[in-house]
């Protein structure tokens, strides 16, 4: 009978046996049995670890994600269907440099993109000088031809950002997506935070990892920076779409965590352009509203009318200044997957700098060359509709069937400003503790930029992991989980 | 507080405590349908039904299949099961406002209610079932009084518990009165344990059970927190603390009306209502939480936004 040699074992030795590594690029190891510096640590903490305890680890982290309630609602099945979410133990780990060229690199990219809204709210430099033609932006379904000339607090048109970024083969981090409508999964990453410190106490001490648990803190002050001149005492709330929204558990976090009121749309009253809430002492003014409902749903009177998560007047109160929304209406204009293919073009533009992110190459699918290549080749590429997020109305190339990429192509050339294409990416993959071994997983990040009075980027984010071998798809909705992220002091 | 805030507090507390007393009842019951007496059980049944304010539909079928009906028919909107899921959703939506220990064991009381009327084969079942929910009650309330801050969302949720149970125990006594004959010893012991009352009672008038003094406990009794004074008083208290909290614009409605009902159960004498109309002084009490109940809602709730401005 055959045993295994020992010289094998000693090479890739035991709870990584099975951690295969394949083209892209491994947050962990150099070589196989070859950790990168930042990651030795817990490398030999892991070697010293038997796989019972990380089992017994990773079922008290999930007992006590159930107990917290951290849970997000899945869709579609019986009405209330809680899950928790996925959680991963093994902590992502990113070296100080690394995290200052990507912090420098959001802080350039948000600054440009507000510059770029509130020129095409009101001048339309941008426009006229040619650097993006015009249809692009009037044919965005998130422009809000209503926003024109309206007047925002300091000019701050997104204060709350997330930006995914992916690793290429070659180390560097590029942006995928800038979400500048209503980001989620922050709650996640502060509580997977909490967590990891329970578990791994000591190898977290030791690491010196930076802290995120002021993240509340600084987007309180981010939105009393924005309060109405003259309102000493701002009053400031949380509107959610309510207990059935899948993040609602993340909305009665935040406003807990920074004290104050979680309010739906039928608590709000909008009276001779001011809004107020009910409370049982009767109404009281509300001046900055942290908004978690998307622009279509916020007021009846000048969006959808079928909306009942808004309130009735809130626009022309929000236009005539008697109250701040966070983030500002028509933001999605400047995340839209095709204006996406122009950040670099608009960072040049405001601010004179080349982008110290790059974005993902893109090809537009108005433009004729780039269309016909890439409905020949679709194969190949991951074609987005413009307008979507979570990971819905998307071709993923490589893994479609003949009939898929058919219909795609349809579509594309029926609807043409509607589609972009980019090649076949390769996200890093980290270590992930998977039925009772360590394998690597592909994932991303989305750190999360305030934008006040100033711009703070927590050291960190959520690092999401898409759980099944293999797959590229991280969105919670589609199967994905969450690891905590260290960045390191120095 | 925001107005929907304390409205969810509020029924939460009354499903609750509505799940609670239906357990009780049951329970009480359930005990008594086992002893062989002068009433056939469907009779007894009947009462059951009764005394729970219940319709008659439930009363045609036989007593076993409806009292697991009862327990876990989530489809029955009086359901123990349905009356729990119901407090659950009005407590998810204030779980920030309630503490994590009351969201924890109300959590735990609904998956177990759930759960374990799934799989309900034998007779014994039902009463475990039973005991479960209502130990599950006392620690909910601990946990409550122990865990969370005992301000304006408290006192909500006060009022929901005492108003539910000051409508609750009027009907219970009309239905016990109504059938009154051919009632036995057995039938008053089931009453009072249906309000975990037998043992209080028995402290202030013996065991000897005569029907006008069971009547003046449940009643009028100021000390034992299943009365109707009681509950009136604890009415009383909680909205004078709400008023006083929240500066209350109109709340002069409010206190004429509690302080009507707290009156007329102060200096009440039981020979008195019973020899004039027992019945409609059981259902004055039920007009006036219903009154009472409309009165806060107007003032804290659902005010007319136009009120609002005048102050």
């Amino acid at each position: 009978m055959a045993t295994p040699s020992p010289i094998a074992e000693q090479s890739i030795p035991g709870p990584f046996a099975h951690y295969e590594l394949g083209g892209a690029y491994d947050e962990m190891f150099r070589a196989s049995g070859r950790p990168r510096s930042h990651y030795r640590a817990l490398y030999s903490r892991l070697l010293n670890l038997p796989a019972e305890e990380l089992r017994r680890c990773k079922q008290e982290a999930d007992l006590s994600f159930f107990n917290q309630g951290i849970t997000f609602t899945v869709y579609g099945r019986a009405e209330g269907t809680e899950r928790i979410f996925p959680h991963d133990l093994l902590p992502r780990i990113i070296p100080s440099n690394e995290w200052e060229t990507i912090e420098r690199g959001l802080t350039q990219r948000i600054t440009a993109l507000n510059a770029f809204l509130k020129d095409l709210y009101h001048e339309r430099k941008i426009l006229n000088d040619g650097v993006i033609p015009g249809g692009v932006i009037y044919t965005c379904k998130h422009f809000r031809r209503q926003m024109r000339g309206v007047k925002v607090p300091r000019d701050v048109y997104v204060s709350v950002c997330g930006t995914d970024l992916i690793r290429l083969p070659d180390g560097t981090f590029v942006v995928l997506e800038d979400n500048l409508r209503v980001p989620s999964g922050v709650s996640y990453m502060l509580t997977s935070r909490k967590a990891m410190k329970q578990i791994f106490p000591l190898t977290f001490r030791k690491y010196g990892v930076r802290p995120i648990e002021h993240y509340s803190q600084a987007l309180l002050s981010t939105l009393r920076s924005l309060a109405p001149e003259g309102r000493s005492t701002a009053t400031i709330v949380l509107l959610t779409p309510g207990v059935y929204n899948s993040a609602y558990f993340e909305h009665a976090y935040l406003a807990r965590q920074m004290g104050i009121e979680l309010v739906e749309g039928r608590d709000l009253v909008v009276h001779e352009n001011i809004v107020y809430m009910r409370t049982t002492s009767g109404l009281k003014r509300v001046d900055v509203i942290y908004r978690r409902v998307d622009d279509d749903f916020l007021d009846p009177l000048a969006f959808r009318p079928d909306s009942s998560l808004g309130a009735a007047g809130l626009f022309n109160a929000y236009r005539a200044g008697n109250v701040v929304l966070a983030n500002a209406l028509g933001t999605g204009v400047a995340d839209d997957k095709a204006i996406y293919a122009y950040v670099p073009k608009i960072i040049k533009y405001y601010l004179g700098e080349d982008a110290i992110l790059k974005n993902v190459e893109t090809l537009l699918m108005t433009e004729d060359a780039a269309r016909e290549h890439v409905c020949s080749n679709l194969h190949k590429y991951v074609v987005k509709a413009v307008g979507e997020s979570g990971g819905y109305g998307m071709l993923i190339g490589p893994h479609s069937t003949a009939q898929m990429r058919e219909e795609f192509r349809l579509r594309i050339q029926d609807d043409p400003r509607n589609y972009i294409a980019q090649p076949t990416l390769s996200l890093s993959t980290a270590p992930c503790f998977v039925e009772g071994r360590i394998e690597p997983r592909h994932v991303d990040l989305r750190p999360y930029v305030l934008f006040g009075e100033k711009v703070t980027i927590v050291p960190g984010g959520l690092t999401r992991v898409a759980l099944q071998k293999g797959s590229l798809v991280v969105n919670s909705s589609q199967g994905g989980g969450s690891k905590d992220t260290w960045v390191l002091q120095n | 507080m925001l107005s929907r805030v304390a409205d969810s507090l509020y029924w939460m507390s009354r499903y609750f405590e509505r799940a609670d007393h239906c357990a009780r009842v049951l329970d009480a019951c359930y005990n008594l349908m086992l002893d062989p007496t002068k009433a056939s059980t469907e009779q007894r049944w009947h009462r059951i039904t009764a005394r729970l304010g219940l319709g008659s539909e439930t009363a045609t079928i036989d007593p076993q299949t409806a009292m697991v009906t009862l327990l876990r028919d989530a489809g029955n909107r009086s359901s123990i099961v349905s009356c729990i899921t119901s407090a659950r959703e009005n407590a998810s939506q204030v779980r920030e406002q309630i503490s994590s220990e009351m969201w924890e064991r109300l959590n735990q009381l609904y998956h177990e209610v759930t759960q374990t009327a799934a799989v309900m084969n034998r007779d014994a079942d039902v009463l475990r079932s039973l005991l479960a929910i209502r130990e599950g009650a006392y620690q909910f309330y601990g946990v409550t009084d122990a865990t969370m801050s005992h301000g304006e969302a408290w006192q909500f949720m006060q009022l929901g518990k005492y108003m539910e149970r000051a409508c609750a125990l009027p009907v219970l006594l009309d239905a016990m009165f109504s059938t009154a004959n051919g009632a036995d010893d057995l039938d008053w012991v089931g009453l009072l344990a249906s309000c975990s009352a037998f043992e209080a009672y028995c402290k202030v008038y013996t065991a000897d059970l005569k029907p006008e003094r069971v009547a003046e406990f449940l009643l009028l009794n100021p000390d034992f927190p299943y009365t109707v004074r009681y509950s009136a008083e604890r009415m009383h208290t909680a909205l004078d603390a709400i008023a006083r909290l929240v500066s209350a614009r109109k709340a002069g409605g409010i206190e004429r009306i509690i302080g009507r009902l707290r009156s007329s159960l102060a200096y009440a004498q039981i020979d008195d209502i019973i020899s004039r109309d027992f019945q409609r002084f059981l259902s004055s009490i039920i007009e006036q939480c219903k009154s009472l109940h409309a009165a806060a809602h107007e003032v804290y709730i659902e005010y007319p936004v136009e009120s609002a401005f005048e102050a």
